[in-house]
């Protein structure tokens, strides 16, 4: 039997971009970053047990451009996955369905994810790195 | 489908409920609920850790309490990390053979990565 070419029925393509579709898709692109940022975590904590020279290492990376713009990335999906997780968990509990209430809740969600990634780089900027 | 000379039920049995089928959405609700209040808690540290050399971050890790919700942070984060990243590979890695391959592969590298960072905390706690 031929399985060629069967029409699927329409997609992503066919609907006007919503708050409800960019809260999923980045919640697991945020998740799968996140999953990587894992790495550094385990990374320090490897480092910090075998002493100091493997601990420069990690400073040094952490403080060369391609870390800082990874470690900003990693603090915005953390604030992302974060507040967005609380709103699932919110749903999981049957509350929050209102239309209305649904869309405002992912906007809240985006929108504080900026804010609180801002408010942990005022900490990082204002302290300095040292490490 | 063909089932040649097979009754219904022998199709049927151990193909059924095995009374686990919430189990994966359980463990990733109760592991977002420790990391929601353990990721406040990383960021302070990591903030903390900023501004120190190798002796302070260390025994930053070591305090008691630090080390505790250290292993918390890091068994939750990966088991989470291995739960999130199943599904993924499940709605978009359609090839049979290399799903089976990936999904492996995130397992192993999850409890590699969190074996080793317990292992990591427990050296720094005791200072060994």
């Amino acid at each position: 039997m031929p399985v060629a070419a069967r029409p699927l029925s329409p997609h992503l393509s066919v609907y006007r971009w919503q708050i409800q579709m960019v809260t999923s898709i980045v919640h697991r692109a945020t998740g799968i970053a996140l999953s990587v940022g894992l790495l550094l975590v385990a990374w320090v904590l490897i480092a910090l047990a075998s002493g100091p020279d493997a601990f420069a290492d990690v400073a040094a990376f952490c403080k060369s451009w391609i870390g800082m713009i990874l470690l900003v990335g990693w603090t915005w999906s953390l604030a992302f996955h974060f507040l967005n997780g609380i709103r699932h968990l919110w749903q999981d509990l049957g509350i929050g369905y209102a239309v209305g209430t649904f869309v405002r809740a992912g906007w809240v969600v985006l929108i504080g994810s900026f804010v609180l990634t801002a408010l942990v780089w005022a900490c990082v900027l204002t302290r300095g790195g040292g490490a | 489908m063909s089932t040649g000379f097979r009754t219904p039920m022998k199709i049927a049995n151990g193909l059924g409920s095995a009374r686990s089928g919430a189990h994966h959405f359980v463990v990733q609700r109760i592991t977002a609920v420790a990391l929601a209040a353990l990721g406040l808690w990383i960021v302070w540290i990591a903030l903390d850790m900023l501004h120190m050399d190798y002796a302070s971050a260390r025994a930053l890790i070591a305090k008691p309490w630090n080390a505790v919700l250290m292993l918390a942070f890091v068994i939750a984060a990966f088991w989470h990390a291995q739960l999130g990243l199943q599904v993924v590979i499940e709605d978009y890695v359609h090839a049979k053979g290399f799903e089976l391959v990936l999904q492996i592969a995130v397992k192993f590298a999850c409890f590699l990565g969190a074996a080793a960072s317990v292992l990591a905390v427990i050296r720094i706690a005791l200072g060994t």
